[in-house]
């Protein structure tokens, strides 16, 4: 009876069972598998109680270093979580249930998630959203495929500026496939605009930007969804959601898919995931989405209620002609997003944003400063900038790192010819000391 | 209920931002700010608690209800690998990316790199990645790896095809067609695994996987597993295992042992973390020996000193299938789970998934059709054809059972059973709770055929009774206006 | 004009090179209420027993298959807003495409009304 807690059946009621299937032991139930592809071994340790488990968890917790302080991006961010996003999305109702595949007991789920679409699409300006993606960078991938079955064209254009772990996402979904992914190196931390002009022509399937993108940049994108659409092309915009606070929306800029990461909205950072992808699409693309979406209806009385809708597109009707091959999602990450979302709510995000942007631009004048210190680009940025700096950034941020700072992301591992430049990234939760801190350290680490 | 925008009042907050300890920046550009603030709900802290607790309210889940749904494995998810994951929360994947950054990162990669090899051990694999993020995630990170196989040998022309059994996931064919291959569909035979003949038949050089779930979804374990890969290695097609089912035969069968070549691991489902409503899940990817060198990058690595660290220069690699390490939150749950069990406790855990199953079984089969009767795994898959014989489809017993408080088992699926109704009661469930619901079971039956209408008007006792899935396909209202 | 149909249920009226195409009554009933219909293209080459289009419900999705060969001349775009006409008239208002024939020894490949009623009872 050692794991009576939680597997719960008394011997004697264990023997009544048997007797009602006909089986002497629990054993024979497993006549079945041929006694010759039996394993053999099985050399897992010994079972433990929840408080020595929870021990040793708090143990490798501890092998990691406490309390860095997070000049780091990359695609996670460092923002603040409101006490009620881990309260009411830690109710077992919403974690302890699945797909919400019989909506009369599923009403939960089911309204959370189309107001979770409902502000995935007032966020991005465009008409549909799905129920949730995997991450960021699949989220790219499910929207380049949905522009080649959009198209029936095989050329993906991508700026080198997008993440480049989302491009590699985004290649290795594609790499089996007779679909063509072509890069365009930056231009001093923008799109090259000449570049792009260039690729475009009817092979084009789509054009994958990033707004801000790796390098902080914020583009004025003013012309080029009109130059995309012009050969048939869609655009993609990949986005930081925090920064939509403030930003122009994917929709005013004529981006047709937007996708970004959710991590932001509510996530932690917990060593990468889980998170959420984010999908949006204007309503004529709507059959092609990948994934679960909710839709509104009526009851049999007229009462409104929301159910999985347009499954027909869903791998577990449509199988190998599906959309996508998604099956769970990341509801209750999306769940997340959505809470964290209607509490900072309309005016708060757009605060939250700009005090984002003021916390960066405060680092950016104290960090340039510093003598030899520039910054990359010339055009604005948000809470992320790339300086450009005396000598090989990797080498700084490794000196750095033992004084507890993460000072930034080099660029030299992403981009070849990059080597003196780092991303910096200053969320809201650094303070004026911490970033004073920082440029003081950033000095000396330069002097060196 | 409400929507949480219609009880948005402009202005309210539903928490309060920290002041700026900054000047203001300067203003941005009017060509770069969105012409209105994004439409987002306003409302104050305890509104926005009472709808969320409310709307929960409006859910079963396992915490609240017996959830038998078939082929998802919704075992009780343990409090304390939710008190383990939230350790973790501070900690930003990027670290480890950074120069001399896997030094800071020690247990986290730990973590990681220990969960690969425990799952190794259960799966009889030789290496996992953690990357893949779900289970389809895992299928399409596993099928691209067999593609780089193939095409490492110089066959990627040659290889065009996947063979799946026509009682397979749906998954399994989108995952193959998005990793660029055709499907051949393989039928079932009476004795409700795939048909030998026909797969033999379906064999040439241009296969590139064959993808397999055994137990297979009607919960039956195929004794012909070793001959099928074996036949499948000897036409260079390699064997790709749905570990959706593992829950069945942890310490029992290892799919490596077997044959299998390639394999995801569903933690949500056998490694007890929560279903969170549709997700997140996790499906880290098991491989043999020959796929190592095409494993996703950054590969966790353990040096001679015992430090991990990141592999990142392997030429081989399919590159990357998430952006960072995976679900990590999930994975330490799964972590969790799997140290605090142990050994014997994992045996355990199969054993009383596959009694509990065949219980029900035996318990139930006087009353509903068992199209294969046979010693089950960890589910049992029946068909309402006698209760259609009074009008009443798999459905309607699905909404009745709502009405007994029940979490109805997954309906229609597989596809290969008419009104199919698929029982995975899993091992953390009672012998009480178990009875209580073979009775609602029953009750259902007798229902069908004493009184139909009473089915097909069920459930009576939520908040909403059936819905107009049409309306809803027909008008695709899927963000609220307004 | 001959009606004529296929083992997957679709049905074609013949009127001298030109095919009128739909799906049966009793594909209409299996599949449900439709929600969608996917039409060709016009001037797509189809060849017989190749996709024409498809059709979905709630619960299923269904590809929709060309009796016989030829190119797409008309599409019947009603469909598209109206998706519920192929419920209501199967066999006449939801025609789907009409195509103009290019080989009519097809049609031996067909079954007529007679032939595809003794089908049906065979299912």
């Amino acid at each position: 009876m050692l794991n009576s807690h939680y597997c719960p059946h008394t011997p004697e009621e264990i023997q009544e069972m048997l007797s009602v299937i006909g089986v002497a032991s629990v054993e024979e139930l497993f006549a079945p598998i041929p006694p010759a592809l039996r394993a053999t071994t099985f050399n897992l340790p010994t079972g433990m109680s929840e408080f020595e488990t929870f021990s040793r968890m708090q143990a490798i917790a501890g092998e990691n270093s406490q309390g860095m302080t997070h000049f780091i991006g990359g695609g996670f961010y460092d923002h603040i979580i409101p006490s009620v996003v881990d309260h009411l999305s830690g109710r077992a109702e919403f974690y302890t249930a699945y797909t919400p595949y019989q909506p009369e007991c599923s009403q939960g789920t089911l309204q959370a998630l189309f107001e979770y679409q409902t502000a995935i699409c007032r966020l991005t300006g465009l008409d549909v959203s799905n129920a949730s993606l995997y991450d960021g960078g699949s989220a790219c991938a499910e929207a380049a495929m949905m522009a080649l079955r959009v198209t029936g064209r095989s050329r993906i254009v991508v700026d080198g500026c997008v993440s480049p772990f989302s491009r590699q996402v985004l290649k290795t979904y594609l790499f089996n496939l007779d679909v063509e992914v072509v890069e365009i190196a930056p231009q001093g931390g923008l799109l090259d605009r000449a570049a792009l002009a260039a690729l475009l022509d009817d092979r084009v399937a789509a054009v994958l930007i990033q707004n801000p993108n790796f390098f902080g940049s914020i583009e004025d994108f003013s012309g080029l969804a009109d130059q995309v659409h012009g050969v048939g092309a869609l655009l993609i915009g990949s986005v930081y959601p925090i920064s939509l606070g403030v930003l122009k929306s994917p929709g005013e800029i004529g981006i047709d898919i937007a996708v970004g990461d959710g991590q932001s909205l509510g996530n932690p950072l917990s060593f990468g995931g889980p998170s959420f992808g984010f999908i949006a699409a204007a309503k004529k693309y709507i059959r092609n989405m990948p994934g679960r979406i909710v839709g509104e209806t009526v009851d049999r009385n007229g009462k409104r209620g929301y159910v999985l809708t347009l499954q027909a597109r869903e791998q577990h009707i449509k199988r190998h002609r599906a959309t996508s091959n998604i099956c769970s999602n990341q509801g209750l990450c999306a769940l997340r997003g959505l809470i964290f979302l209607s509490s900072v709510g309309k005016e708060g995000l757009a605060d939250l944003a700009r005090l984002n942007r003021d916390k960066a631009e405060y680092a950016k004048a104290r960090l340039s400063a510093i003598p030899g210190v520039s910054v990359l680009q010339a055009s604005v940025t948000f809470n992320e900038f790339t300086l450009v700096l005396p000598k090989n950034a990797a080498a700084v941020v490794a000196g750095l790192l033992e004084m507890g700072i993460a000072a930034g992301v080099p660029l030299g591992d992403y981009y070849k010819g990059f080597n003196n430049c780092l991303v910096v990234t200053v969320t809201e939760k650094r303070t004026k000391r911490e970033i004073d801190l920082f440029a003081k350290e950033l000095e000396v680490a330069l002097c060196i | 209920m409400h929507l949480i925008y219609e009880q948005s009042t402009p202005g309210r907050r539903g928490v309060r931002l920290p002041a700026s300890d900054v000047p203001a920046a300067s203003a941005l550009p009017d060509t770069l700010l969105r012409a209105e603030k994004a439409g987002l709900a306003e409302v104050s802290e305890l509104d926005l608690v009472r709808h969320f607790t409310n709307l929960s309210r409006r859910n079963f889940s396992v915490d609240t209800n017996f959830y038998p749904l078939g082929s998802c494995t919704m075992k009780y998810n343990a409090k304390v690998l939710e008190n383990s994951a939230a350790l973790f929360t501070p900690f930003h994947p990027m670290t480890a990316l950074l120069p001399g950054g896997v030094d800071f990162c020690q247990g986290t990669l730990g973590m990681l790199y220990d969960l690969g090899q425990l799952l190794a051990d259960i799966t009889g694999m030789d290496e996992v990645t953690t990357q893949p993020l779900a289970g389809a995630h895992g299928e399409m990170t596993g099928i691209m790896l067999i593609a780089a196989y193939h095409a490492a040998k110089g066959n990627r022309a040659k290889k065009k095809y996947v063979v799946v059994p026509d009682s397979s996931h749906g998954t399994n064919p989108a995952s193959a067609a998005i990793a660029g291959y055709e499907i051949i569909t393989v039928p079932t035979a009476p004795y409700g695994d795939m048909d030998l003949e026909l797969f033999k038949a379906a064999m040439s050089d241009e296969v590139a996987a064959v993808m397999m779930t055994c137990p297979n979804t009607l919960g039956l374990f195929n004794p012909h597993i070793k001959e099928i890969s074996d036949i499948a290695h000897s036409f260079d097609a390699l064997m790709y295992y749905d570990g959706a089912n593992l829950n069945a035969i942890m310490g029992k069968v290892k799919p490596g042992d077997v044959g299998f070549d390639v394999m995801h691991v569903n933690l949500h489902k056998t490694f007890g973390t929560p279903h969170g409503g549709g997700g997140p899940g996790s499906g880290p990817v098991g491989v043999k020996r020959a796929l190592i060198p095409f494993l996703p990058q950054p590969r966790i690595v353990m040096d001679g000193d015992g430090k991990l660290q990141l592999e990142t220069a392997n030429p081989g690699t399919i590159g990357r299938t998430a952006n960072f390490f995976g679900n990590f939150g999930v994975m330490v749950r799964a972590y969790a789970y799997i140290i605090m069990l142990g050994r014997e406790g994992l045996i355990q855990v199969s054993e009383q998934a596959v009694l509990n199953a065949n219980y029900i079984k035996e318990k139930l089969k006087g009353h509903y059709d068992l199209p294969y009767d046979m010693t089950c795994m960890h589910e049992v898959v029946f068909s309402a054809s006698r209760q259609l014989e009074h009008g009443v489809h798999a459905i309607d017993i699905a909404k009745f059972l709502i009405d007994k408080g029940y979490h109805p088992p997954t309906v229609y699926f597989p596809m290969i059973v008419k009104e199919a109704i698929m029982i995975e009661p899993t091992e953390t469930e009672s012998k009480a709770t178990m009875d209580a619901f073979i009775e609602a079971m029953i009750e259902a039956a007798r229902t069908a055929e004493s009184s139909p209408q009473a089915l097909h008007d069920a459930p009576l006792t939520m908040p909403i009774s059936r819905l107009d899935e049409t309306k809803a396909a027909r008008e695709q209202n899927v963000c609220h206006i307004g | 004009m001959s009606i004529y149909f296929t083992r997957e249920h679709e049905w074609v009226k013949v009127a001298g090179n030109v095919g009128t195409v739909g799906i049966s009554p009793h594909a209409a009933h299996e599949l449900g209420d439709i929600t969608f219909v996917e039409l060709p293209k016009i001037g797509a080459v189809v060849k017989q027993f190749g996709v024409l289009g498809s059709i979905e419900s709630v619960k299923a999705a269904s590809d929709i298959f060309s009796p016989l060969s030829g190119t797409v001349i008309t599409v019947n775009d009603a469909l598209e807003t109206a998706p519920e006409v192929v419920n209501e008239s199967p066999e006449d208002s939801a025609w789907m495409a009409q195509i103009e024939i290019t080989d009519a020894a097809e049609l031996n490949n067909l079954m007529t009304q007679d032939q595809y009623n003794d089908y049906l009872k065979t299912l």
